[in-house]
């Protein structure tokens, strides 16, 4: 890891660490916008780590704003910091200007269309993550690449079953400026890519959490971790972590790379295959804690249970890869399977 | 809070890719001349002439100094030659112990002497080497190993029994794994010592022990006062756990751990054919990704044993995970494209059995599940 990268992953590990804790995240579900968090990063040059210093960000590169993401998600970070990174790598794409504050992108679902004509836009976009509240959306349009700004729009507010913003944008009449080109399937690849990455830190904090919980929780006169059955199911559970977060790592080096084939593609249906896994793990370890609202397991559950569906779940990207293996033929399955 | 055990990505290097490329084109030929017939679990089916051409080819003991014949390269450098051997389902398990384990641990821990009758023997494909570590009463349990070496004029004399040894009925010598003193209640890994022992010598017997596909894989050895001159002792008398440690921090990680069942996939996607159906799509895409994972995480494990380190927690849980890949491949299989519904396609069906049959021995040979996932459980602190 280089300097740069460290200082960041650093900074932010601090940041989190002071200011994100369960009450923070408990009061951003309810709809309390984390003001003083956001502002900190932003401060820091986090929130736009991997936009170029001439447009307006950190100059990192994009594999510096994706593991920021990763440690962010290990903490549940209430904020767009995901849509955010997107849309910055987007307009940086495009060879725009990156506006400051919270953004967000849009379309995010499959078969929506934001249509572009005569410097107006129509069409709706459902579960926009973060639409009120951002400074910009930044939309996918028919037409390229556009910046709306969300007073000009309608939104209808909803969440996810996190208690994340996902809401309902009418672009009917508003008007925008096209700022340079995006390939349709960009918004989708980048946030199935940042979700695989969300979904591999939220799963190294749900593995620290059932740990320590195991190792302070105790029954029949001894701790938790003392039981075989209660070792074996969190070994169990370390082997779904360490894979989503090997998958996660890969896609993000490849990505980095300029390269990154099917790694995106291995990478959400794997993680996702693991998050399912691994909370249910991390939720029998707990017992009725576990359940409850007050302790902050479920901040986490949550999220990855919502996460893996968004940007195509594990059928949607298996079926991907199981087309180009079959595409590739049995006898090429080795050369796609080593990437050689 | 970082419990997690990391596995950071590694790129291979233009070197071996080089070596890749050496390797494929060396078993395309071999192949294309009749030289091998593919299979699973590679390292449990052997040829002995395969071995011999292998070994000459300069594939064996790669990452051995050159003053015995090997080749001074990384272990990433034998990560690529093993793996490609196992995709291509060769028969590579005559030469498979010397190379992964008995030859490093000679190089650690024997003489001298010791490394240069055996090393360049093992390189050229003439010496095979199995495990004597398991015995009847002593499977995970192997500080309880019971088979006594007593001491004589000029070496140990024998007695006593091990079991499951792979291969053995086809290999030139074993590492035997031996109580050199009685059991110290205190401290049971006490008192052992590991020596190579010559299965051709008087003195011992091997016996096949049928597997439940009625194949003669593993063997029971009699050692009845069998003779070990004192220059075959491995290392320290006394030290003989910590070297069995250290020899199976090789054994775990492998990319056999998670390509046991690959010709399975390989004709399951033959069977599909190019069109695959949205279920069809799905599982393929499934174990891929799968194995795709798994690859990542165990070319990572052979990084760290290139750069020195002893990734033992990581290793185990590769194997655990590995494991349990391989097995699903061929269940999945079979709800994928049914064998019974007519396909057609022998070569699948053939895979499929073998895969179904050899499945119950992946998670139990070289360390349980369970084993696996208590050294697991101990590097996340639990234990």
């Amino acid at each position: 890891m280089n300097e740069m990268r460290t200082l960041i992953l650093d900074t932010a590990e601090r940041i989190f660490r002071d200011i994100c804790d369960q009450a923070l995240v408990d009061k951003a579900e309810k709809g309390e916008w984390p003001a003083g968090l956001w502002q900190t990063l932003e401060e820091s040059g986090l929130t736009q780590a991997s936009v170029p210093e001439e447009r307006g960000g950190a100059g990192g590169t994009i594999g510096d704003g994706l593991y920021f993401l990763k440690t962010a998600s290990r903490y549940v970070a209430p904020l767009p910091l995901a849509e955010t990174l997107i849309a910055g790598v987007l307009l940086a794409e495009a060879g725009a200007d990156v506006p400051a504050g919270p953004l967000t992108i849009a379309p995010v679902r499959k078969g929506e269309v934001i249509e572009f004509s005569d410097g107006k836009l129509s069409g709706t976009a459902s579960r926009v993550p973060f639409a009120h509240g951002a400074s910009a959306i930044v939309v996918a349009t028919s037409a390229g690449l556009a910046i709306v700004d969300p007073k000009n729009v309608k939104i209808d507010r909803d969440k996810s079953m996190a208690g994340e913003p996902r809401d309902t944008v009418t672009f009917d009449g508003a008007s925008a400026t096209i700022v340079g080109s995006v390939s349709p399937d960009r918004i989708w690849e980048l946030g199935a890519l940042a979700r695989s990455v969300q979904m591999a830190g939220a799963l190294e904090g749900i593995l620290a959490m059932s740990v320590q919980y195991v190792q302070d929780r105790k029954q029949f006169g001894r701790t938790l971790s003392k039981f075989q059955a209660v070792q074996q199911s969190l070994a169990a559970m370390a082997g779904q972590v360490a894979a989503a977060s090997s998958a996660s790592d890969t896609a993000i080096e490849a990505t980095e790379a300029g390269d990154p084939g099917v790694a995106i593609a291995v990478a959400k249906a794997r993680v996702g295959e693991a998050a399912g896994v691994a909370a249910e793990l991390a939720h029998q370890a707990h017992g009725a804690i576990g359940f409850t609202h007050e302790y902050a397991l479920h901040q986490f559950t949550r999220r990855l249970w919502g996460w893996r569906d968004e940007f195509g779940g594990e059928p949607y990207w298996q079926a991907e890869i199981g087309r180009q293996v079959a595409k590739a033929g049995a006898d090429n399955l080795w050369k796609f399977a080593s990437r050689t | 809070m970082t419990t997690a055990l990391t596995y950071p990505p590694r790129t291979l290097g233009p070197e071996q890719e080089a070596m890749r490329a050496e390797v494929r084109a060396f078993l395309q030929k071999d192949y294309a001349a009749g030289g091998f017939g593919r299979g699973q679990e590679a390292m449990a089916r052997y040829d002995v002439e395969f071995s011999r051409r292998w070994g000459q080819a300069g594939f064996i003991g790669i990452t051995w100094p050159k003053q015995y014949g090997g080749r001074g390269l990384t272990f990433l450098d034998r990560y690529v030659v093993t793996e490609e051997a196992l995709a291509a389902g060769a028969p590579v398990g005559a030469h498979w112990v010397a190379d992964r384990q008995s030859g490093p641990l000679l190089l650690k821990y024997g003489t001298e002497e010791q490394r240069q009758r055996f090393l360049p023997k093992i390189i050229a494909g003439e010496a095979f080497f199995c495990i004597g570590m398991s015995e009847p009463d002593s499977g995970s349990d192997l500080a309880s190993v019971r088979m006594s070496a007593t001491r004589v004029d000029g070496g140990w004399k024998l007695n006593g029994t091990k079991l499951w040894t792979s291969l053995a009925h086809i290999c030139h010598y074993m590492i035997a794994l031996v109580r050199t003193s009685p059991v110290n209640p205190e401290n049971r890994h006490e008192g052992m010592s590991q020596m190579i022992v010559d299965l051709k010598a008087p003195g011992v017997e091997v016996r096949p022990v049928y597997n439940l596909a009625g194949e003669h894989h593993f063997n029971q050895e009699v050692f009845t006062d069998y003779f070990v001159p004192d220059e075959n002792v491995v290392g320290e008398i006394g030290a003989g756990w910590e070297q069995v440690m250290s020899e199976l921090a090789y054994e775990r990680s492998g990319p056999e751990r998670i390509l046991s069942t690959f010709q399975t996939l390989v004709e399951l996607v033959r069977q599909v054919g190019d069109d695959p159906s949205e279920v069809e799509a799905r599982a393929i895409g499934r174990l891929t990704a799968h194995l795709m994972t798994l690859r990542g995480m165990s070319v990572s494990v052979a990084g760290m044993l290139a750069d020195g380190k002893m990734p033992v927690t990581e290793a185990a849980l590769v194997k655990d995970v590995g494991t349990n890949y391989c097995k699903e491949v061929p269940e999945m299989a079979r709800l994928i494209c049914p064998p019974e519904d007519g396909a057609g396609n022998s070569k699948y069906e053939k895979m499929l059995k073998t895969a179904t049959l050899i499945a119950p021995s992946l998670t139990i040979q070289g360390g349980t599940r369970e084993i696996l996932r208590g050294m697991i459980a101990r590097g996340l602190g639990l234990r």
